[in-house]
């Protein structure tokens, strides 16, 4: 155990060394460390948003609101599919639970409406293998001339997919427009979306901005009744009431005239008299055409522009509009209208999403969590070095060179990774410390019953060294074992936490058996002892 | 210079025989540790619960606890705790669940910004949702359980299954003292204190193996001891090792707990604890164990030569 071929001992010279150089730009600040030479290592450590500061926002898409809006949309279309010619009567169309019903009057046309209602079912290409289509929606006959529409299992989980993948586009667009920070964005799960943002201490208005959902519809103002009369009984057939910004409910045409997904453009200006921000619009081509023809069949009617079942503004319309661009006046401060037109140039998110999880960490109390973890590290590193000393003398001096070679691996592999160093990771780093020195614990202890049974000094190195081997194996297995599950449910910090205890346990196994090792043979060789120090 | 010796060259206690009282004792404390959890419980944080965490830290002077208290009153949030965390500048404020409405718990944080935002810094805000919740406390439970069931093949694997089973309840036993020392102290259970619990288990585990390994050893060699006697000498032979790591090991955990801050002291503290009882029951209840299940002094016989001490390579 005590002979070392030469490759071996340059290749430890090797290892740890570089853990010292992958180590060391850590110890200096950023922009010293790019003024350095090429061949040396530049990177530092990554640091986990609850040190440097920032927000974790989990948000996940609102199925129920998901559903019920794709439901809106097919009672419309089974209106449409049924008042085509020749009209089938129909009646009890509408919601019912998680479903879509509608009563055919007349029974004899019964086969006839279902060959119109199966056109509904929405076939999605699967695009696995460009084959398999599955369809959004189950039409189930109920008899009696009922018809029921549902979602399909398959269905709606590719619509989730797709909505999430929407999702992430839409956000990613929102906040490359408001230029303030680089979050992360990405998927997790089938319907969840994560956004990590360091640096954001104040996450209020990131939040505004990712969970807006930026529907924005335009619709006429019915004139059948006043919306305090439609309050009272019930809305007339193919109207809603929306509440306004200014508190006063509105009753519109349920279907929109026309969508923000026609916008072309939006940005924030001033209005010339009032002086007020406002937010300014362009529809595109087919937008622009429709808007035309809207407004000229609609002159001296108000029409109303309503964000997420929100009427901003409902203005009369004066004239018909011709050159596809408008504006929009409510009320706005500077940063409203701003945050407004970015919603409405990175479109609307397909579905609700809710934040399911968040946390954010002041940029104060990170760098007082670095601060003290720095303090505590060093104090406990300091209190192990002095026992170990304490206990072993001159062996104890090889204990601890081995266990800065550990810290300075554990930190360069860290580092090398780009791994994640977060707050209970650096807890880890600390127990790492405690628990590294046990490898040579075991092999010390283990040397001193070998000698006590009568070998000689050298006889008990060599087989306190080769006994010690399998017990702190099996005993580091064990903890590895641990540190993987950890890492494999934890989220954050406590994966932090994992990454340094894995790290750890082979960086101490490496160093006890190659580092502490070669120190005890060279000592071994320059001492020639024949009597151990322990 | 004469080194530190915390426990005798040689030691012989008869760690067997004292396994009359350390048996019902640890019987003793883990029932209790259960009736503590069933009756008291755990003081569940919002990992698990669902709800609001906000760290504050007053802009000036010391925080005045009371207003913080009448303020949250009057935004109507239900159960609202206000504590001092740390320094007297410092309100740690929990909000309970808002129902099961996703979004409610974003109105509450708004509302408490709204509230507190000119005279208070936010360090840290955390939110989770019900179904969030949910799922971290089934994660957290897997965990553990995965944990010990796959630690349990690799010393069955490793050893015999006497050890695989005295290894984890020995496990059990720590996992069961620490859940009581969550329930007794009231400490919040979050996420990290299931980590802290997978650490202990790490931990006493690997104590246990240490001495387990001793065990094994010595019954391939000593072929004419008495299993008593045999397992009182591998335990008094490691027990200087085990005794030495434990010190260096609370060492950095108490460096740690005084100075690493007051986010992770609870985390800290549990596995402080966690050593200590994991100390204690490698020591009194691993191997005394084994003599429960009557393990055979011949149990390693078939794997290898038993007489000849090994020869080092």
């Amino acid at each position: 155990m005590l002979h070392f071929a030469r490759w071996k001992i340059a290749l430890i010279i090797v290892v740890v060394l570089g853990g010292i150089l992958t180590t060391l730009p850590n110890f200096f600040p950023a922009s010293t460390v790019q003024s350095w030479p090429d061949f040396m290592p530049k990177r530092q450590i990554v640091l986990g948003l609850d040190l440097q500061g920032g927000a974790y926002l989990l948000y996940e898409v609102d199925k129920e609101d998901y559903k019920e809006k794709q439901f809106i949309q097919l009672v419309g279309s089974i209106r449409q599919a049924l008042r085509e010619n020749p009209r089938i009567g129909y009646t009890g169309l509408g919601i019912q639970g998680d479903g879509v019903q509608v009563r055919i009057r007349d029974n004899t046309r019964f086969d006839e409406a279902e060959q119109r209602l199966s056109e509904l079912v929405n076939p999605l290409n699967s695009g696995v293998f460009g084959g398999a289509t599955v369809n959004e929606f189950v039409l189930e006959p109920q008899g009696d001339g009922l018809f029921r529409m549902v979602f399909s299992e398959e269905g709606l989980d590719m619509r989730l997919a797709s909505v999430v993948s929407q999702s992430i586009e839409v956000i990613r667009r929102r906040v490359d427009e408001l230029g303030t920070t680089e979050p992360s964005i990405q998927r997790q799960g089938t319907d969840r979306i994560l956004v990590e943002a360091p640096g954001e201490s104040d996450p209020q208005r990131l939040k505004d901005i990712i969970g807006a959902t930026a529907q924005l519809t335009f619709h006429l103002v019915s004139q059948e009744m006043s919306a305090s009369q439609a309050l009272q009984g019930r809305p007339p057939a193919g109207t809603i009431v929306v509440e306004g910004a200014d508190g006063q409910p509105y009753l519109l045409d349920e279907a929109p005239l026309l969508t923000g997904e026609e916008l072309q453009d939006a940005s924030v200006a001033f209005d010339q008299q009032t002086n007020e921000p406002v937010v300014n619009f362009r529809f595109n081509t087919t937008g622009a055409r429709i808007f035309a023809d809207v407004t000229r069949a609609n002159v001296g009617q108000p029409f109303a522009i309503v964000l997420d079942d929100e009427v901003i503004t409902a203005p009369v319309i004066r004239q018909a509009i011709t050159g596809g661009s408008g504006q929009i006046s409510g009320n706005f401060t500077v940063d409203g209208a701003n945050d407004l037109a970015v919603l409405l140039r990175a479109g609307a998110l397909p579905a609700r999403l809710d934040v399911v999880e968040e946390r954010s960490v002041g940029p104060g109390l990170g760098q007082d969590s670095i601060d003290s973890g720095k303090i505590a590290s060093l104090v406990a590193a300091a209190a192990v070095v002095l026992f170990m000393l304490a206990a072993y003398g001159q062996f104890g001096v090889i204990a601890n060179l081995a266990l800065a070679a550990n810290i300075f691996l554990i930190f360069g592999v860290l580092t090398t990774l780009q791994a994640t160093l977060t707050l209970p990771g650096i807890a880890g780093v600390v127990l790492t410390i405690g628990m590294a020195v046990d490898a040579n614990v075991l092999i010390y202890e283990r040397i001193r019953e070998e000698a006590r049974a009568g070998r000689s000094a050298i006889g008990s190195i060599d087989a306190g060294f080769s006994r010690a081997l399998g017990t702190i194996l099996d005993a580091n297995i064990t903890t590895l074992i641990v540190a993987v599950i950890l890492f494999s449910i934890g989220s954050g910090p406590v994966k932090g936490f994992a990454v340094t205890l894995m790290v750890g346990i082979f960086t101490t196994v490496f160093s006890a058996f190659t580092v502490s090792r070669f120190l005890i043979a060279m000592w071994v060789k320059r001492k020639r002892p024949s009597k151990l120090p322990i | 210079m004469k080194l530190l010796r915390l426990v005798p060259e040689q030691t012989n206690f008869r760690f067997m025989h004292w396994r009359v009282l350390s048996f019902p004792l640890s019987a003793i404390v883990a029932v209790l540790a259960v009736v503590l959890f069933l009756t008291v419980g755990l003081n569940y944080g919002i990992d698990f619960k669902g709800g609001t965490l906000i760290e504050l830290r007053s802009k000036s002077g010391p925080a005045d606890l009371a207003q913080v208290r009448q303020s949250l009153g009057a935004l109507n949030l239900g159960d609202v705790q206000v504590q001092e965390f740390g320094d007297p500048s410092e309100v740690l404020i929990r909000i309970e669940s808002q129902g099961d409405e996703e979004g409610a718990q974003q109105d509450v944080v708004e509302s408490v910004r709204a509230t507190f935002a000119d005279d208070y810094e936010f360090r840290r805000t955390e939110v989770v949702g019900p179904r969030v919740s949910g799922e971290l406390a089934y994660a957290g439970v897997l965990a553990v359980g995965s944990a010990l069931v796959m630690i349990m093949f690799y010393i069955w694997f490793r050893f015999e299954w006497q050890f695989a089973v005295g290894a984890i309840i020995t496990t059990f036993n720590d996992i069961l003292l620490t859940i009581g020392l969550f329930s007794l102290l009231q400490l919040d259970f979050t996420l990290s204190s299931i980590a802290a619990v997978l650490t202990i288990i790490g931990y006493s585990l690997n104590d246990t193996v240490v001495v387990y390994d001793r065990i094994r050893e010595n019954l391939r060699r000593y072929k004419r001891l008495s299993l008593e006697e045999l397992l009182d000498k591998s335990i008094n032979e490691t027990l200087s090792r085990t005794t030495m790591t434990s010190v260096t090991t609370l060492l950095a955990l108490f460096a740690l707990y005084f100075l690493g801050g007051e986010v992770i002291q609870s985390f800290v503290l549990a596995m402080i604890f966690g050593i200590v009882i994991g100390t204690y029951s490698s020591i009194f209840l691993a191997a005394p164990l084994l003599m429960l299940m009557k393990l055979r002094a011949n149990a390693f016989d078939r794997k290898e030569d038993v007489t000849s001490p090994s020869k080092s390579a």
